[in-house]
């Protein structure tokens, strides 16, 4: 077997020199009635990499790959070109097969990675400090309320209508075993985002208001307000960012005064993958690091007075502080933040700037074309990438025919929202720059004739 | 050993003198391949970038009035440079492309590039998760495929696959637990876990709102049966328990502890961290456990990434089963495999605790471990765990003559084999031992854990390495434990050939600088 060295001879000496007979000799604490004696039966036996590569190959085949027709789809997830060096970098082998940077003196390259992600992190979102990555936004989204109710003692998170659904049900399976209490309501088909509400809710027994930026919708809301308001009532203000690179085009959640952002970053670097992994993004202001979850890098000197950098404030961690560790969490990202970082790199500011105007005007230009087609109306006023068309259909079924046709047209939102009826005929559509103009035309036209 | 022209061994010291490193310095201070690389906020610039776009189209923007004005001021490289920068980073790392990592609960085994290039193929790569099922057959298809493998190598009932890694997963199982205690309306307060447990064991289930109480290990390293069951009653809603243990042991109780939890009303979640050791010659779902997580990026090889992403799939018995989470895959008669998540849960799975994450878990790391699954086989994956208990047990009477181990008497290791520091001298510690192995050229073994040993060292080969490899190995492990058990002071400052001497740990945690700010620009600027 390929990924096995030890040959039949190197076997019986290592056995010599255990002193032990044969290998079950090494299995004698598995009692005898649970040891099995030969393979696990109904399942194949080894295979070389040609029989391998065909099986999977054939399973590969059997999806509609969104390169390889018009594609539209967003909802937390977006399609953007991702360079070439960046899948190089990440698959250099001392990055690729190295563990956790627990010996720094021989991680540093891990360390730095680490270190400058946070900063790119900290900057697009306009706070203070980041963390190394999360699982992904979802998580990130709920460790960011239980940090909350960690900061302000309570345990009342207002949820609002425009978080991605899938992060509302995140929350609400955590706070089921946690007794956090949370206000959510379905968002509803208006140009305007949930702000008012939001305002309404706010209260002295809030610990957080959660607010997606852009939203589920697309819609861009200002969030000064919000902070202003929470603030007052000594509550945070958590702002989620689903689409990092709308921050090349729209003021940062920092500037806005939030005091925790959060978000997916996915859209640099990493890919869709059919939703993992992905990257969770945690930043938040200076005077709340010592209440963050997740791992941190951070910069010290070592023995020589030579700049480096180490795994810090490790006293949060579960490895040390077990059952008053800030959060469970372990593994965190590693490989997803340096493709997200290593993206960013090549970006610039400058590149960051343009990428987010390309995607934004050709958005824009969709949206005018598509909202022409008879039975549909553009629902948003203000959006990034990202808008709502509400459609004379139910939009489901639509997306369904599409796809049938080689059209991948959006996410509707009767698959979000299964049990929100008055939502059926939304249908979410993202564009970013791999969309050509031509592809536009062939989702107008089938579009019109799903319609019709 | 090595000798001077004098005729004596040498030491650490007179290395450095015979090559007087200490006096030759270079002009930018690299030494030909150790070569530093500032950050890329030294080096870049905002308006510099590697990535050429089109022109946008002339239209007017929509942002809502909410353009960003002020600096963003992240820096960009051109192409050339960012390759630059971070091949230089990587050359400061360890990995295990570069060398044997004997990290023990960790299961660094080599990573197979076939892996990584089926997960990179576009019907895997480039699709959305939120496509109708009817265009992504093929990625439900690798996830079914992978959760049967899992299930028949457990024996299970069912399996979880949305959980993103271990911690994830051991959240997972305790959340069905409690649902199903809930479910029944019994309001249980209480997880056991011994005390050589991993210490996301009891981080989580304090998470997940139960209390946490320790129950204490025998003198053969496994968890104290009769301790156990004298604690067992109607509060505890169950123990979290490692096997093969984090001694490095199978706990050949297991049966009889999962039974006495069980007659108590418990359920019993095991971590499966160490599944490598066991994959293919017994069968958890024998041994009456509920849930285990897998980890995918230690038993299936999957790449660890330098901290993630990991994959920790959660298998379930019988009894925990309905209560595992949303959404997962169903197979129709006819090969049609569907989605069961929220819209279809009053049907199909009432009992669920709900979503764990937003989609459908980490399927770049499905497509890879299957892609491993199915090279190893049946077969294959029984050699594999043979190989891995075979090379730990090398290890351990290879080296039980020169370092203390503590559980050596009690029989064979599985996996991994675990040392203390009984025996150093001159105050030396376990610390410096790794150390010293880093300038042998080895990533240390994985150090003070478990907690139960004093000075632990816990050492996991894997199965992919050779009796060359290994052999080499313990020599280069027999020399350091020897300097150690003489007090060889030098230890204390090693590494001495590393991209970096010790880093002082203690002033990064009390003024944490975790970003880098433009003060220090100026203040190296003025230098």
């Amino acid at each position: 077997m390929r990924y096995l060295p030890l040959t039949p001879d190197d076997r019986q000496s290592m056995l010599a020199k255990i002193g032990a007979q044969s290998i079950d000799d090494l299995f004698v604490d598995v009692p005898e009635e649970a040891r099995l004696d030969g393979p696990i039966e109904g399942l194949p036996m080894h295979a070389g990499e040609m029989a391998v590569e065909a099986h999977m190959k054939a399973l590969a085949r059997k999806n509609h790959a969104a390169g390889d027709m018009p594609f539209f789809l967003g909802a937390g997830a977006y399609r953007h070109h991702v360079p070439a060096s960046v899948d190089h970098i990440i698959q250099r082998g001392e990055f690729l097969t190295a563990y956790t940077p627990y010996q720094p003196e021989i991680a540093q390259g891990t360390l730095q990675t680490l270190f400058e992600f946070q900063t790119q992190v900290a900057r697009l979102f306009g706070v203070d400090v980041a963390n190394a990555s999360m699982y992904d936004g979802s998580t990130a989204c709920w460790e960011a309320i239980v940090m909350a109710r960690r900061i302000t003692k309570r345990g009342k998170a207002i949820l609002s209508s425009g978080l991605h659904p899938h992060y509302v049900s995140v929350a609400k399976t955590m706070a089921r075993f946690t007794k956090d209490n949370l206000s959510y309501q379905a968002p509803t088909l208006e140009a305007a985002t949930d702000g008012q509400s939001m305002l309404d809710q706010i209260d002295d027994q809030t610990s957080c208001v959660v607010v997606q930026y852009p939203d589920i919708l697309g819609r861009i809301g200002d969030l000064s307000a919000i902070a202003e308001k929470a603030h007052t009532h000594k509550a945070l203000l958590i702002a989620v960012v689903t689409e990092p690179v709308a921050l090349g085009a729209i003021k940062s959640p920092g500037e806005m005064d939030a005091d925790i952002v959060v978000g997916e970053g996915q859209s640099l670097g990493v890919g869709l993958q059919f939703g993992g992994p992905y990257v969770g993004l945690f930043g938040c202001k200076q005077k709340y690091v010592r209440q963050m979850p997740g791992r941190l890098c951070g910069e010290t000197v070592d023995a020589e007075g030579k700049r480096g950098f180490v795994l810090t404030l490790s006293t949060r961690e579960q490895h040390i502080r077990r059952e008053k560790a800030t959060s469970n969490i372990c593994t965190n990202s590693g490989l997803c933040a340096l493709a997200f970082s290593a993206h960013m790199t090549l970006l610039g500011e400058k590149g960051l700037r343009e990428l987010a105007m390309l995607n934004h005007k050709k958005a824009v230009q969709a949206a005018d074309r598509l909202s022409q087609i008879d039975g549909v109306k553009l629902l948003n006023d203000s959006f990034f990438n990202e808008f709502t068309l509400v459609l004379d259909a139910d939009s489901r079924p639509l997306v369904r025919k599409l796809a049938d046709q080689r059209i991948l047209a959006g996410v509707s939102l009767g698959r979000l929202y299964p049990e929100v009826t008055p939502l059926a005929h939304g249908l979410l559509v993202a564009v970013t720059e791999t969309s050509t103009e031509e592809e536009l035309e062939q989702f107008a036209t089938a579009l019109e004739g799903a319609l019709s | 050993m090595s000798m001077l022209s004098e005729g004596r061994p040498t030491r650490q010291e007179d290395n450095l003198q015979m090559t007087d490193t200490g006096s030759i310095t270079t002009h930018t201070g690299n030494r030909a391949l150790m070569v530093d690389e500032p950050l890329i906020f030294e080096i870049g610039s905002p308006d510099r970038s590697g990535v050429d776009l089109p022109e946008a189209p002339q239209v007017e923007s929509r942002l809502g009035g909410l353009e960003r004005e002020a600096p963003i001021a992240i820096p960009g490289l051109s192409e050339g440079e960012t390759i630059r920068h971070y091949t230089r980073l990587s050359r400061q790392n360890y990995a295990i492309d570069v060398g044997l990592f004997p990290l023990g609960s960790c299961t660094m085994k080599h990573n197979p590039r076939l892996n990584e290039k089926m997960a990179r193929l576009k019907g895997f790569a480039d699709i959305h998760p939120l496509q109708p099922v009817d265009s992504v057959q093929g990625a439900l298809g690798v996830i079914n495929e992978l959760a049967v493998w899992l299930i028949k190598l457990t024996g299970m009932h069912g399996v979880a696959m949305t959980p993103k890694a271990g911690a994830h997963g051991e959240l997972c199982g305790i959340l069905c637990i409690r649902a199903a205690l809930e479910a029944r309306g019994d309001a249980r307060e209480v997880i056991l876990v011994p005390e050589s447990a991993h210490g996301t064991n009891p981080a989580t289930a304090a998470f997940a709102g139960y209390k946490v109480e320790d129950i204490p290990a025998n003198a053969a390293g496994r968890v104290d049966l009769e301790a156990l069951k004298a604690r067992l009653g109607p509060d505890v809603a169950g123990v979290m328990i490692t096997n093969p243990n984090t001694c490095g042991l199978f706990e050949p109780d297991m049966k009889a502890i999962s039974d006495a939890v069980h007659a108590a009303g418990g359920y019993v979640y095991c971590d499966g961290a160490n599944f490598n050791a066991i994959v293919g010659k017994v069968r958890p779902g024998d041994l009456g456990i509920d849930a285990m997580h897998i980890n995918l990026h230690k038993t299936f090889s999957t790449p660890h990434g330098g901290g993630g992403p990991g994959s920790g799939p959660v298998v379930l018995s019988e009894a925990l089963s309905p209560y595992g989470p949303l959404p997962f895959t169903e197979r129709h008669a006819d090969g049609h495999i569907t989605l069961v998540e929220e819209e279809t849960v009053e049907d199909r799975h009432p009992h669920t605790f709900g979503r764990m994450s937003a989609f459908h878990g980490q399927m770049g790391m499905f497509t890879r471990a299957l892609t491993y699954i199915l090279s190893h086989g049946a077969d294959g994956l029984k050699q594999v765990a043979e190989d891995a208990v075979l090379n730990a047990n090398y290890i351990l009477r290879s080296l039980e003559d020169v370092l203390d181990a503590p559980f050596a008497h009690s029989g064979p290791c599985m996996h991994e084999a675990l040392f203390s520091d009984k025996g150093f001298t001159n105050e030396l510690t376990t610390l410096d031992l790794a150390k010293g192995m880093i300038d042998e050229g080895y990533h240390p073994m994985t150090m003070y854990f478990p907690l139960v040993v004093h000075g632990a060292m816990l050492v996991e080969p894997t199965e992919t390495e050779s009796k060359a490899a290994i052999d080499q190995f313990i020599g280069a492990f027999r020399s350091v434990a020897e300097r150690a058990k003489a007090g060889d002071e030098s230890l204390k400052s090693a590494p001495y050939f590393a991209p970096r001497r010790r880093l002082d740990e203690t002033q990064a945690a009390r003024k944490p600088i975790l970003v880098w700010t433009e003060d220090e620009e100026f203040a190296q600027a003025a230098e």
